[in-house]
């Protein structure tokens, strides 16, 4: 019975881990955004839906009715959608960025262009602490 | 003007912020942008004084609207002195971004450089100044997107994935302390902060004000880079541009710490959260796992950029663990670290970003034999890390003494002993430094590298000099630090 009742609650949980669970497990940044937006959009419903008081009507004043929904909630999820949209949208042009300067959206390979970046910088700094050592030679061979 | 005063330091930067984006001649731009930030910083200062005048505490109704129904700005001790730190820190920051920005960002992007700029410090006073839960959101979302914006402008293509991942990361902690505040909401009807103090207690035994606490905490903890959630923040700071650097690890993870503080003392109540959590050996064992991973990473880090960022992680370690102590001398020494690391870190991500101005790296070994080239920036550099490890007539050294005596104060002398220790690993990373760029031939001699530009100089020395003034003179920082500490011991009933 109350499992029941509490149904809004679970349908937030379901999609808030469906969301999180994108974020974390795919590769692709642009799986991974929309995985954001489903997680974001999960405790868009948990606030809209905790502002509903059974029986009541849309909060517009009017004689024939004394109870009303709480409309502050909706109000306070307006503002975070804004924020929400301007996330992906900050985040999509990112990846689009991502795509021109790597070829590639796929969070592994990204990562080994930035591995042999890394191993480049390396060497070079130990090749040069070796020449500080020995002599010019060594180090243009 | 004055019945104004609260809400001015965050307004004035809020207005600036379009109106670059209209001037777009980069040059005028740039100089408009101090003149906002430097408002901004005044209005800051007379605010500071406002308060001291007000008995402490000044109240500021948006739009005239009572407090539980409105949004109410409530500005005590505590956040007077960082918006004060804050925009303080936006101020000087601009001066060298002037020549920085040049060298190392195309011309038509210095415009939007400044927008984000403006954004960003608007945020973050904004998160200072309000007294509403959901209004921390709102700002904090300001100011994180437009740092994502800020980072991603870096030269490097790795500066891209930074801004991604610090994205994806900022975004889920942001959406926790939404989840927290909706929660919070659902329990009591209010988002106002004081309101949520006093009508919390009545529902304290509910699971779901338990779960509000566990959402927010952890969320804010993103926000700051605590030590496993710290992932994000090593390659941010690595890879934006140094001004941008020098001001996110300035500003961004201390007010993150304070929205930590407010949440624990002025939402929740410190003794709730401590019957509920046991937070304090929470924070004890990440603080210190930060310090000793993110010191020893430090080490073994080349880019010079990265190095002091992992530095950053291990001084919130610091930070945390005054916390952690839960004493009003805890609390009075993160106060202080708070305010001494924010000019520690500009001033040594400043005097890198002159020599990324001049030599157009960050890798420490591109650092060799600059000790004759740029004397005045490496000598800068230098203090600001012997401030860093805690060296005596510096300010580093008057929050570790704080810290070291709020421990022993406690009776924590295992802590004790393993900060002193971790000052050593600060040693050791800062002795690297010194040891390529006075020590190490240069492999290339390159005759132009000249000194840093007065411009950029002027403000690293002002900060470098702040370093060691605030080290000898503590009345104003151990002062401010103090009241504030007692401020929020005295919420308690």
């Amino acid at each position: 019975m109350n499992i029941i009742g509490h149904y809004n609650y679970w349908i937030v949980v379901i999609l808030m881990m469906i969301g999180f669970y994108i974020v974390i497990a795919h590769g692709n940044l642009i799986k991974k955004l929309m995985g954001l937006s489903i997680f974001q959009t999960a405790v868009f419903f948990f606030y809209i839906s905790i502002g509903k008081i059974t029986g009541a009507t849309a909060p517009i004043l009017d004689p024939d009715f004394e109870l009303y929904s709480n409309p502050l909630p909706h109000v306070l999820i307006l503002t975070a959608i804004v924020v929400g949209i301007a996330t992906t949208a900050l985040g999509l042009a990112l990846v689009i960025r991502i795509q021109e300067a790597y070829g590639s959206i796929e969070e592994s390979e990204i990562q080994d262009q930035d591995t042999q970046d890394q191993m480049e910088c390396q060497l070079e700094a130990y090749g040069y602490q070796k020449h500080s050592m020995m002599s010019v030679k060594t180090l243009d061979e | 003007m004055s019945t104004q005063l609260a809400i001015l330091p965050v307004v004035v930067p809020l207005l600036g912020a379009p109106l670059c984006i209209l001037l777009r001649i980069p040059r005028l731009v740039g100089l408009f942008a101090i003149v906002v930030a430097t408002l901004s910083f005044i209005a800051s200062c007379l605010l500071l004084l406002a308060v001291q005048n007000a008995g402490g505490l000044l109240i500021y109704e948006m739009g005239g609207w009572p407090a539980p129904w409105g949004i109410e700005y409530r500005i005590d001790y505590l956040n007077a002195y960082l918006i004060l730190l804050v925009s303080a820190m936006g101020a000087i920051i601009l001066v060298p971004a002037q020549t920085s920005i040049r060298r190392e960002l195309q011309e038509n992007r210095h415009t939007y450089f400044y927008t984000a700029y403006l954004l960003c410090l608007t945020g973050l006073l904004g998160i200072l100044s309000t007294g509403d839960a959901f209004n921390v959101f709102v700002f904090l979302e300001i100011s994180s997107l437009s740092s994502y914006t800020l980072i991603a402008l870096g030269s490097d293509r790795r500066a891209l994935t930074a801004a991604y991942q610090y994205l994806i990361m900022g975004t889920i902690g942001a959406t926790f302390i939404i989840i927290g505040v909706g929660l919070m909401y659902m329990m009591t009807g209010t988002l106002n902060m004081f309101d949520l103090f006093q009508r919390l207690p009545e529902v304290h035994n509910s699971r779901t004000v338990l779960s509000a606490v566990g959402f927010f905490i952890v969320g804010v903890c993103l926000k700051l880079a605590l030590f496993p959630l710290h992932l994000w923040l090593p390659n941010a700071y690595a890879y934006a541009p140094s001004v941008a650097t020098a001001f996110l690890a300035a500003t961004s993870t201390k007010v993150a710490v304070y929205v930590l503080i407010r949440c624990m003392f002025s939402i929740f109540g410190i003794e709730f959260v401590d019957t509920v959590l046991p937070l304090q050996q929470i924070f004890i064992v990440l603080a210190l796992a930060g310090i000793f991973a993110a010191s020893i990473s430090a080490i073994y880090q080349l880019n010079i950029k990265r190095l002091f960022a992992y530095s950053s992680v291990a001084q919130i370690g610091y930070m945390i663990l005054g916390l952690a102590i839960g004493t009003e001398l805890g609390i009075t020494a993160t106060m202080l670290h708070l305010f001494n690391h924010a000019l520690m870190k500009a001033a040594l991500f400043l005097a890198i970003g002159s020599v990324v101005y001049r030599i157009g790296s960050a890798q420490l070994n591109h650092y060799a034999g600059l000790g004759k080239k740029m004397p005045l920036t490496m000598a800068a550099l230098v203090v600001g890390g012997l401030s860093l490890i805690g060296v005596p007539l510096t300010v580093g050294f008057v929050s570790k003494w704080y810290l070291v005596v709020a421990l022993i104060d406690k009776g924590w002398w295992l802590v004790v002993v393993l900060v002193l220790i971790s000052s050593l690993l600060a040693v050791i990373y800062v002795w690297r430094i010194i040891e390529w760029v006075y020590f190490v031939p240069p492999r290339i001699i390159v005759d132009e590298v000249r000194e840093a530009p007065l411009s950029q100089l002027i403000p690293v020395w002002l900060l470098v000099g702040a370093n060691i003034y605030f080290g000898l003179d503590t009345t104003l920082t151990v002062g401010v630090s103090e009241a504030a500490a007692a401020a929020l011991f005295g919420m308690l009933p």
